[in-house]
């Protein structure tokens, strides 16, 4: 009998990775061809990493580093998308939490490492309050979370100037704070380490618990969740919280590594690349299912593309455009619509053709809701 | 109902208290023009976005108080509205002179034929207002960012005459005055003096460090910067620290691998001169207080004026790095 079930139950697990796999088809092939086109053009020096001054380097390797921030973000941003909401506050979250850091660090002994953390804590949980107020107005006061969120959008920038006076306040690069973006822990660059260690939580947070599946469900309906008795608010909460959290701590990342807090600039318009990054992985707007290591390839795309762009020498004015472009074919393969009609001609006059992709389709939309 | 209330009382106070400003004032200003007592001057400012900016607003108030004039001051917040509003307030208080620093460039031909109307001039500070405005105010002092790049350019030309230079350029955002000026400035100079140079690459670090930092770091990997690179231009301060910061990182020492000029002069960017991090620092500066309270005066006199007076700036070798650090404002 338990056998019976055991082997249902690793069936519908392999079911479910199939598809799961499935979705990241797409972004990973559109990462592979950009890879591609960077070791044609400078060579596979692109891919392979080097060891320099006890860190590991390389063309790729840098991007991933680069792209810490931008994947912790996106991270917190797929789960609150997931639950069918939105958060633009995440830029302004970050130049807080660089603000809250550097200030404290800079009127005290730089050097000490228990400054260090006790400025890291306070950023850290800041940004978390400043998430769960997010969730808060959303779960409880029923504000849209597009509006919600751009509340602090608009004014935590204004928080951030008051924090460090309207200055770009520097801290020494020797305080042991600098690490956090420049350091390394057996020659892995620090932010890959702690995105890869956020990304691993969630990720065995949510797939092995029941809270990606409750994530999911409020996401889907929160109504009928509340109802079949799942605590949607409390989960809401949770979910912006996080994402603060990540946001923050993104923040912390980019300030080290600059070794500075630019109230203004800091973390400008990042919201919109890791809105982005979500959907470029395959997670629907609509909430539902979400795809975590999709989001982590749509940052790797956009890492790649604003380094591919100066490889090839294009200029800067392509940035945003080349972004488009890509994003456009990303979203066009990904829909199973697009892909039947691309496929039609191609598959002449068989008739077996048509129905099947007809199949494909709602069978993903099934998924998606 | 009772916020509309208490809003129509706070309007009708502070409509009085304008009231009672304009009357003060007009009298004040009257005496002004003819005798020796100050002028009482408007200023709109931008806001407190940048560092840049706080210092040119200190500069300002400082500079008027030092002349003996009266200064009011209105941070804009980088609103228009808030602007506009500010500019209205000081027609009606009948100020001698109108100092703007407008928010974005067009949108102002009302206002500013408002100002015209009531006969009171105005003087546009660091930015400037559509073509089509142009006969609505006397003259803009600000930055001449064009002649900012011809510095860089001819300071190149001179310290590679015999070598020529491979560059690579972190340009502003993309689009705005500063960054194509100073481009198009640089090359200017360069070609005048016979510079035998190549501009390997041009790309935008949107006037950040992070802008700088990432892309000079992209720039490490494609070229062999410690061999094949002589000069690094940043078109400000920030995108040149990050930059500086991606080359020490790679064990490329700034400043001696890599010659590097920077336009702006913060005290970061002098602070970096002293240690040797990098050659030349072209000034963008934001301390024309005394040369604007010169121009109002000079306006408020009825002198013919030029349509720009450009803002005195300076330029900075090594030699001079270390004197000129106490100085910085910003």
């Amino acid at each position: 009998m338990s056998a019976l079930l055991d082997r249902s139950k690793s069936a519908a697990r392999a079911a479910w990775a199939h598809q799961y796999f499935r979705r990241l088809i797409w972004p990973l092939g559109v990462l592979l061809v950009l890879i591609v086109v960077n070791i044609a053009v400078t060579g596979f020096d692109f891919i392979i990493p080097s060891v320099h001054d006890g860190r590991l380097g390389g063309a790729f390797v840098n991007i991933l580093r680069r792209s810490a921030p931008l994947l912790l973000i996106a991270l917190g941003m797929t789960l609150v998308i997931a639950t069918k909401g939105i958060d633009l506050s995440v830029g302004a979250v970050y130049a807080i939490g660089a603000a809250i850091a550097c200030q404290w660090i800079i009127g005290r002994d730089q050097m000490s490492l228990g400054v260090v953390f006790v400025a890291v804590a306070i950023a850290i949980a800041v940004a978390a309050a400043i998430g769960a107020w997010n969730g808060l107005m959303v779960a409880n006061f029923g504000i849209q979370p597009i509006v919600a969120t751009l509340i602090l959008m608009i004014a935590g920038r204004g928080i951030a100037q008051l924090i460090t006076g309207g200055q770009i306040p520097s801290v020494s690069d020797e305080t042991p704070f600098v690490e956090l973006g420049r350091g390394a822990v057996l020659t892995i660059p620090v932010p890959i380490i702690i995105a890869g260690v956020v990304l691993a939580a969630l990720a065995l947070l949510t797939r092995t618990t029941a809270l990606g599946m409750l994530l999911e469900s409020v996401g889907g309906n929160p109504e009928a969740s509340r109802l079949a008795g799942i605590r949607s608010k409390s989960i809401t909460v949770l979910v912006y919280l996080v994402c603060g959290l990540c946001a923050g701590l993104a923040g912390l990342i980019g300030a080290a590594n600059l070794g500075s807090a630019d109230a203004n600039n800091g973390g400008l318009w990042i919201e919109l690349d890791a809105i982005l990054a979500v959907v470029i992985g395959g997670t629907a707007l609509l909430g539902g299912r979400f795809f975590l290591l999709g989001t982590t390839i749509g940052v790797a795309i956009i890492g790649t593309l604003e380094v591919t762009i100066i490889n090839i020498g294009l200029s800067s004015q392509w940035q945003f455009t080349a972004k488009a472009i890509v994003v456009l074919v990303v979203a066009l393969l990904q829909s199973p619509e697009f892909r039947a009609w691309v496929a039609k001609p191609l598959r002449g006059k068989r008739p077996g053709g048509a129905p099947s992709a007809k199949a494909e389709s709602t069978g993903e939309e099934a998924l998606v809701k | 109902m009772l916020k509309k209330a208490l809003a129509g009382i706070g309007a009708g106070v502070l409509l009085l208290s304008l009231a009672a400003c304009g009357s003060d004032d007009s009298g004040q200003g009257g005496s002004g023009g003819s005798g020796d007592e100050g002028l009482l001057i408007g200023f709109a400012q931008v806001g407190a976005e940048s560092a840049w900016r706080t210092a040119n607003s200190d500069s300002v108030q400082a500079a008027a108080e030092a002349a003996g004039h009266e200064l009011k001051f209105v941070d804009g917040q980088q609103d228009q509205e808030k602007q506009i509003t500010a500019v209205r307030d000081f027609i009606a208080q009948q100020v001698d002179v109108i100092v703007l620093a407008p928010v974005v460039e067009t949108g102002w031909t009302d206002v500013l034929e408002e100002a015209d109307a009531a006969g009171i001039p105005v003087v546009l500070a660091d930015r400037g207002v559509d073509a089509a405005d142009e006969d609505l105010y006397v003259t803009r002092l600000g930055s001449d960012f064009a002649e900012e790049g011809r510095k860089a350019g001819a300071w190149a030309a001179e310290t590679f005459a015999d070598t020529g230079a491979a560059v690579l350029e972190l340009e502003g955002t993309v689009g705005s005055a500063p960054a194509n000026d100073r481009a198009s400035g640089f090359r200017e100079a360069a070609d005048e003096a016979g510079l035998e140079y190549e501009v390997l690459e041009t790309q935008s670090g949107d006037f950040t460090a992070e802008g700088g930092k990432s892309v000079m770091e992209t720039f490490i990997e494609k070229y062999d910067v410690k061999n094949d690179v002589d000069l690094l231009y940043a078109h400000n301060d920030e995108m040149g620290l990050g930059a500086i910061q991606a080359l020490e990182e790679n064990g490329i020492v700034p400043g001696v691998d890599v010659q590097i000029i920077i336009v702006d002069g913060s005290k970061a960017g002098f602070e970096a001169g002293v240690a040797g991090k990098l050659n030349y620092i072209v000034e963008c500066n934001p301390a024309f207080g005394e040369q604007l309270m010169e121009v109002v005066e000079s306006v408020d006199a009825g002198d013919e004026q030029e349509k720009f007076t450009p803002v005195e700036e300076g330029v900075f070798g090594p030699d001079d790095f270390e004197a000129e650090l106490p100085n910085r404002q910003f």
